[in-house]
Parts: structure tokens; sequence; C-alpha cells
């Protein structure tokens, strides 16, 4: 495994930051769209993610790495083995998962171990990708590019948080919950609405334009490619700051109160922008409530939602196509306006 | 120094810096037809390269199973479990993968390519196989495009260093000054050369200067300028180094000149406030100025003369936005129908027999059906009911030409709902992978504002503000459409044709003024629209139907729908309503 750029060494694309350590800290948000242009680190800052988050408990041998304290929810062979007793357990990072494009159907959902099914005539399932990923991330880059087969299996899967394999007289079921990250650059093509809608928050990157900005991005990639093992021990201080600011959030957040008022202003906001369904306004509860607890606070205040509202908002309104003022201009115009009222 | 910075990079300096880092360079794009110059180009390059090099060819648009690998079947037939093939990809680590033809180029295999070489690993998950190979390498792509319509994928052309045109060079530029022990002994030295804070700050504002915004240019301008002084025997990147740097790796990303340029090249265009003023404010520093200038001027004096001219064309389009995608080449990523999954079925001349999977479906039972038929026990036994089938997309890729009159009044009225139009329909075109592309006529004749595109980010950013006003060359409008229908035809796509306009036409296919001829070549040039069978819609937005447009309709073999206050809905519904009645 190659050496991965620090996340905190990248510099600028703060919302993008912010997005990514959102979703760790609470992975009901279920996932980040990041869209825009190439060379901004967008799949440098999903993969190096994969280093800040506390390892995670799961039970001893487990194909899915089933959480030990989730009673009935993990696959049946723990369930089973659950029955009999505690489960031994232990400790692993949370998989990050990539799906890259080409992969074929049986690799995603999982299928019938070939090798011994051709050698020893057994019928074994052997998993894939989507058992790899739960209670992770799953990663696809370019997911613009993915073939809608594969599209229309991951939206699937998320919409029930269960795989079902149902192929070569195989029949099996195993939880596969996972944070879905996507990223890509709009010019290649556009994204299905119904995939859109399944990311909880999506923010756009663009290239700085200032010499100052490039200057220091160039400086540092450059003394990271000609040093490693440097320029990860110099970076290694913030790295542990994050990492503990992720695991305080993560504690502090079941605590964190969202008053009355503000889930009302949320219902405004999002009744202003015209946004589809409650899941705007549930992501938007949950994203404000996940930003409170990466800053230490114990309340929603108004400018954490305020905060949360355009990357939980923006791909969520219907387009306009005779507006040319993007999608981010019309939320903050949204949002000043009730605030002023 | 100013000399050496001006003089312009041979090719065969270019080769000599790929052979000493191709994979921190990612390589070269190559601009030139097959053969000959690009053949000696190539043989420099292997000669120039560490004898044990890995090269490959990558056939055009070739299959995921050879690209990334997946089951070998006649090794896993032969041995009776699953063996894996290894894809071209896998097996270059260290070396170059050779593109020809890359202008043609699909974004599909682009992504995959790119996605090895950014992360320098393949990942493989493929009928049944999980694996990761090292795929640390660079690219040497060949362009043959003529003219600006057909281009590498942008995709390609961010990630690799090196962009190169044969044309004009002569055999004396391709005789190199360097021996392999130089690229060797420049190899050794590369960890070793420093980069100065001066240097990067110059290649950086001079990446700005010129447009090239991606950041991968500045990072790959760092890497050739360390390439080119190792291979000088220097221990720092001097200006020279950044001066090379600048011609191969920004110059030919250039999309706009800095402000000293104006007056010299008598630019029409106000070119960018932004572009110019980094270059002079950082110019205050002594030092760091002094080199900005050399790398500003040598990226300039290599800009090709051409692409000015093409600047002035698209600029109007572009509105600062970073350039990648430059021409419209279409993401024709459907070609041929995708496979879409399997089922159960039985092979035929119209269906794929998908082996793999009927071996799949097989495998199971081969422990058993041995059993039963021992005298065969060494071969796969393969049953009926094993067969699957591939699903395939058989709806060929469908583009929608508007062709706007942009002529008279209410012209930008117009304009502006049929851009309207065609960003309602790029918004839900997804679902059905159509494209659409937009011409408009206008003055004194036809333009391609949008190239068939299905990316909605692409069309906002090329639909900028549009001159209106003037004759009405209807059968220029009419025939550019007909060709581009007629091209798209030829790559297998199904075009259709929706004609906007609302008043007479008076300009003939020359452009000359003249009522009669003109209405007479526009008939004419609409018989020719009917010979193509293209299906062609023609949104009359004159307040009172006018008879001629409706002559016009007939005469195309398309239909006629008066439709005075068109707005972007109701075109756009009307487009749809009418596809939905083609087979």
């Amino acid at each position: 495994m190659r050496a991965l750029y620090p996340f905190t060494a990248i510099i600028g694309q703060d919302e993008m930051k912010l997005a990514l350590l959102m979703v760790a800290v609470d992975p009901s948000i279920s996932g980040v769209l990041v869209f825009g242009d190439r060379g901004t680190g967008k799949s440098t800052a999903v993969r190096s993610l994969a280093n800040l988050l506390p390892p995670m408990r799961v039970v001893t041998g487990c194909r899915y790495h089933c959480d030990p304290g989730a009673n009935g929810s993990g696959c049946e062979e723990c369930q089973e083995r659950g029955r009999a007793g505690r489960l031994p357990s232990e400790l692993v990072p949370v998989p990050m998962v990539d799906l890259p494009l080409g992969a074929t159907e049986d690799r995603v959902v999982g299928a019938l171990d070939l090798e011994r099914a051709l050698t020893r005539g057994e019928k074994h399932f052997e998993p894939g990708l989507l058992a790899r990923a739960h209670r992770g991330f799953l990663y696809v880059d370019e997911v613009n590019l993915l073939e809608d087969h594969l599209v229309d299996l991951l939206l699937d899967v998320a919409a029930s948080g269960e795989n079902v394999v149902e192929r070569e007289g195989l029949s099996v079921r195993h939880p596969a919950r996972f944070v879905l990250i996507g990223s890509g650059n709009p010019e290649e093509g556009e994204l299905r609405p119904q995939l859109l809608d399944r990311f909880g928050l999506s923010v756009e990157v663009t290239t700085p334009d200032d010499v100052a900005t490039r200057v220091e991005i160039v400086r540092r990639r450059d003394a990271f490619e000609r040093s490693p093992a440097k320029f990860l021990e110099t970076w290694l201080p913030e790295e542990e700051r994050v990492r503990a600011q992720i695991e305080t959030a993560r504690r502090l957040i079941a605590q964190i109160v969202v008053p009355d008022a503000m889930i009302e202003h949320t219902t405004k906001i999002c009744m202003r922008m015209g946004t589809d369904g409650l899941r705007g306004e549930l992501t938007l509860v949950r994203a404000a409530r996940a930003l409170a607890a990466l800053e230490g606070c114990g309340e929603v205040d108004l400018t954490h939602i305020t905060r949360a509202a355009p990357a939980t908002l923006r791909h969520r309104l219907r387009r306009n196509p005779l507006d040319d003022s993007g999608s981010s201009a019309r939320i903050d115009r949204a949002i000043s306006e009730l605030s002023g009222a | 120094m100013h000399d050496s910075a001006a003089r312009t990079v041979t090719p065969a300096l270019a080769a000599a810096i790929v052979a000493v880092d191709p994979i921190g360079t990612r390589g070269a794009v190559i601009k030139a037809s097959a053969g000959g110059l690009r053949d000696r180009w190539m043989e420099l390059l292997v000669r120039l390269l560490p004898s044990d090099s890995r090269l490959r060819h990558l056939p055009l648009n070739c299959p995921d199973e050879r690209l990334l690998g997946g089951l070998d079947l006649v090794a896993t037939l032969a041995a009776g479990r699953p063996i894996s093939e290894p894809g071209i990809l896998s097996q270059v680590d260290g070396g170059l993968i050779v593109l020809p033809m890359a202008e043609r180029m699909s974004a599909l295999s682009a992504a995959r390519i790119t996605s090895a070489i950014d992360r320098q690993e393949l990942l493989l998950e493929r009928d049944g196989f999980a694996a990761r190979f090292p795929s640390r390498l660079g690219l040497v792509v060949f362009d043959e495009a003529h003219g600006v319509e057909e281009r590498p994928p942008a995709a390609i052309l961010d990630r690799v260093a090196c962009h190169l045109s044969l044309d004009g060079c002569t055999a004396a530029d391709l005789v190199s000054s360097y021996e392999p022990s130089d690229v060797r002994q420049a190899r050794e030295q590369m960890a070793g050369v420093g980069v100065s804070d001066a240097i990067v700050e110059a290649l950086c504002a001079a990446a700005v200067a010129v447009g090239a915004l991606s950041l991968n240019a500045s990072l790959l301008a760092v890497r050739v300028a360390r390439a080119a002084a190792a291979l000088a025997g220097r221990s720092n990147v001097t200006a020279d180094d950044a001066a090379i740097a600048a011609q191969l790796v920004l110059a030919p990303r250039a999309t706009r000149l800095p402000m000293e340029q104006e007056t010299e090249e008598a630019q029409q265009q106000q070119p960018d406030q932004q572009a110019a003023e980094p270059a002079t404010r950082d110019a205050a520093d002594e030092g760091t100025g002094q080199v900005q200038d050399i790398v500003v001027d040598a990226a300039l004096a290599s800009i090709p003369p051409g692409l000015l001219a093409q600047l002035q064309a698209t600029d109007r389009r572009r509105n600062g936005a970073p350039p990648p995608g430059r021409a419209g080449k279409p993401t024709k990523s459907t070609s041929g129908g995708r496979a879409q999954g399997v089922r159960r079925g039985r092979p035929s001349s119209r269906t794929r027999l998908s082996i793999v999977e009927t071996l799949r479906a097989a495998a199971p039972w081969q422990a058993l059906r041995r059993r039963e038929r021992p005298r065969a026990a060494d071969r796969i036994d393969i049953r009926f009911d094993d067969f699957r089938i591939k699903r395939m997309k058989q709806r060929a890729q469908a583009t929608t030409i508007f062709v706007v009159d942009a002529s008279g009044s209410s012209a930008l009225h117009r304009l502006a709902e049929a851009k309207g139009a065609v960003e309602l329909l790029l918004a839900d075109c997804y679902v059905r992978r159509d494209q659409v592309a937009l011409i408009s006529f206008g003055g004194r004749g036809a333009e391609l504002l949008l190239p068939p595109t299905r990316s909605l980010a692409r069309a906002k950013r090329n639909l900028g503000a549009m001159p209106g006003g003037g004759g009405t060359p209807l059968a220029a409008g009419l025939e550019a459409a007909a060709s581009l229908a007629d091209t798209l035809r030829c790559k297998g796509q199904t075009p259709s044709l929706v004609l906007l306009t609302d008043g007479h036409a008076n300009l003939d296919r020359n452009g000359k003024p003249g009522r009669g001829a003109a209405e007479a070549d526009a008939l004419a040039v609409a018989k020719l629209v009917k010979e193509t069978a293209v299906q062609a819609l023609v949104i009359d937005t004159s307040r009172t139907p006018q008879p001629q447009n409706a002559r016009l309709a007939e005469a195309m073999g398309g239909k006629y729908f008066p439709l005075p206050r068109a707005d972007a809905d109701g075109v756009s519904r009307l487009v749809r309503s009418q596809r939905r009645g083609v087979p």
C-alpha cells in the first residue's frame, strides 16, 4: 500500500473536508458527492480520510464485520452465534472500499466462489465489495461514468441496507450499510437524479486561482512525493488532532440538543428552497448536529444550520435552467432572507 | 539567458525528458499523423529508455477484460479451475503505455486508465477475482486528429505533462544530442535535484498567466523542470529548465495571453484582467520576477500560432472556466451497446453468450455431472440450462440538434428559450443517454454553438452570450445541421433535428441577400435533410404561422408546429413528446 497524502495537508477545499468529517462523525448522513475540477485533490481527500477514522469493533471472524453490540441487525451467522452467547470481538480499521470502474457485478454483490465450485464442487458464497464496505465507506471515483446496472444495484442496496443475492442456487442476504462517497467531473456527464438523491451532502470543488495558494499546493505535493515518510511525520500532530476531534465529536453527538426553533428554521429553509421530500430536512438537521459535535458545542444553533445548508440542499434544488445563479447562491439568498425576516 | 529560453524545445529533448522520468511526467501527447516523424520520435524514445523498460501498445477502446484483466477462459477450461488473465494496465509497472488514435478514445476507457495512473495501483474486481497490481506508469498518447473538433479525452490530456506537435518539424529536430547513458545518469540524479521556491512560484505564476489553470499543469511542470535539470547534469533547477517546462507543459495548455502581449498581437478581445495581474504584481520581487519573466516568455514563445485564432473563436464561450474540454468531442460511451447484465437464455445471432457467466452457472454441477458421465471427466460439462446471454443496450445514442434562427429582433429571446430547452432536455437526458447540440444561424452564416454533449456543465459554459440580428441564412443553418447529423449517423448514432425560426430566409447558401434565392436554397437543403431520413421538427415561433415554414417542414419530411411565445418548457415538452414516437 502506497503512502497516502495526509488529509490535513490538503490546502483549502474547506467545504469538501468539512463534509467528509461530518459523515465520519455521523454515518447516517449517508454520503458525500464531490463534484468539480480535475486535480483538486478530490480522491486524495476521500482516500486519506480513512487514516483519520477511529477503529471499529467487529465480531471476530465475521465476514461482514458485524457490530458485536448490535442485537439482531447482524448477518445470519452472527445472529445464530449470538444466541449461543457473547461473541468474541476485535478492533479493526474502518473499511474504505474503492469500487473501481469496470468492476463486474459478481464482485460488487458477491457470488459463488468459482474456484471452490470448480475444484471441489462446493457451493460457497464469496462476499463482494458491498460486504467489504459494510459499516464503512464505499467510494466510487468518476461516479458519473459508473455503468447503469451497477448504479441500480447501489440504489437498491443503499435503500434497504441489505444485500440480497439470489443466483446459481445460492440464497444469501447480509447487511450492507455504508457511507457512499462519489466524486467526478461534471464535464464527463450528469448523475442520475435517483443516485444524486442518495448523497446526503454534495460539495463543489474548484481550482484555486490565486498564485500564492497554488504555489503552496505544488510545494507540499512536491515535498510529499520526494520524501513521503518525512512529510507524513511533519503532519502527524495535525492528523492526530483531527482524529481526536472526530472521536470526541462521535461521543458528543448523542447528547447534542436540537432546539425546536432550529428544527422549525430548517423546515423553513427547505420550504423556501422547494426541496422535495423530507430527506433534505432530516439530513440538514443531522448535518448541523454533526457540525456542532465537531466544534464541541452542546446545542445546534443558527450558524450550524446556515453553514450546513449549502452542502445539504445544493443537489436537491429543482433545476431552473434560466436562473443562471448557481445553486449555492440561491441557498445563500434564501438563508439571508430568512434570517433577515 | 533570454535567448536560450526563447529557443523552441525540440521533440528530441521532450523524448529525453520522458525517458528520464516517464512516471513523474506521465509521458507525452504527440500530435502528428501516423508514420514518418512520429515513428522516428518513438524510436528515439525507445532508444533512450533503459533497455528493460516495459512498453505496451493499447488497442483503441480495448475491452475491460484486456485492459483491466479477468478470467482467462482458455486456461480456465484447460485447468478446470479459474485462472486469471492479467490486464494490460497491470503489466506495465515502471514503463509506458502507447495509446494510438487517442482522439477516438471513449471517456470510459480514459477513466480506467487515469484511475490506474492516479492511484499508481490497479484495482481488479472482475469475474470473481479481486487483486491489486502496482501501476506506476506513463503514457505516450498519439493524437491523430485533424481539426479542432476531435481531441483525446480531456482527462488524459490533463494528466500527461508534455504536449507536442510534430507539425512543421524536420528530421533534424529528431536528432538527439543525448545518449542512453545520459538518461541513465539523469535518472540516478533526479532525486537529488532541488527546486527553489522562486522556480515553483515562477511556474505557478506562468501557469495562471497563460490560463493553464488545472493544478496538474503546475505539478507536472515542476517535474518536467526537474527532469530537464537532471538531464543537463545540474543539481538545482534553473530558469532555463523552468523555461523548458513552460514550453512543454504550460504553453500547449494556454487558454489566454497575458496583458503585455495584447498590443503586439493586436488582440481584439480583452484578455482576462486576472490573467496578467499576478505576473506583474509578483514581478516587484526582483529575483523571482526575473525568473518569472523568463518562464512566461518561454511559454509565450511556444504558444502555437493557431491557438490565438482558436482562442478568439472560443473565448466567448468559455467565460474564464478551466478549459479541459476545449472542443466537444462527444462522449460516445455506449457505442455498440454495453452489456447490461446477463440472463438465462439461448445464444443466437442476435444475442451474445456470456462465457464467464455460463461457466459460473455450470460450475457447481461439475462434480455431480462427472459422476454421471465419468468418460468426460477431464472436461467441463456444460448443459443447455447453463447458457447465459448478455443483455445489451439496444438503443443507439440519440442526439437532438437544435437549429436556432438568431436573426432579427426576437433572436435573443428565441435563443434564450432554445438554450433553456437544451438545458431542460439535458437535465433528464442521463436516464435516456441522449445528447444535445445547438447550431445558430444569423448574420452571415451558421455556427456550432454547442457540439453534441450530454454534460449540462459543458452546455452552460458554451452557451454564453450570443450575437443576434442580421440576415437569415436559413440554408446555411440547415446545411450545417445536415452535415452534423450525417457525421453522427456515421458514428452509429440517431440524430434528430429541431428547427426554431420565425421569419423568412433572406440570405442564400453563399450569404448573398435575396429572398427568392434564399428560400429556394433552404428548400433544396431541406430536401437533402429528407434524403438523410433524419427526423425533423420545425417550430414556428412567429406570431402568425408562416406557410413557408410549413412547406419547409414538409420538404424535410418532418413535422410542423406553430408555437408563438415558445418557452423553454414548451419546446422541451414538444421535443420530448416527439421523441417518444421514435421506435
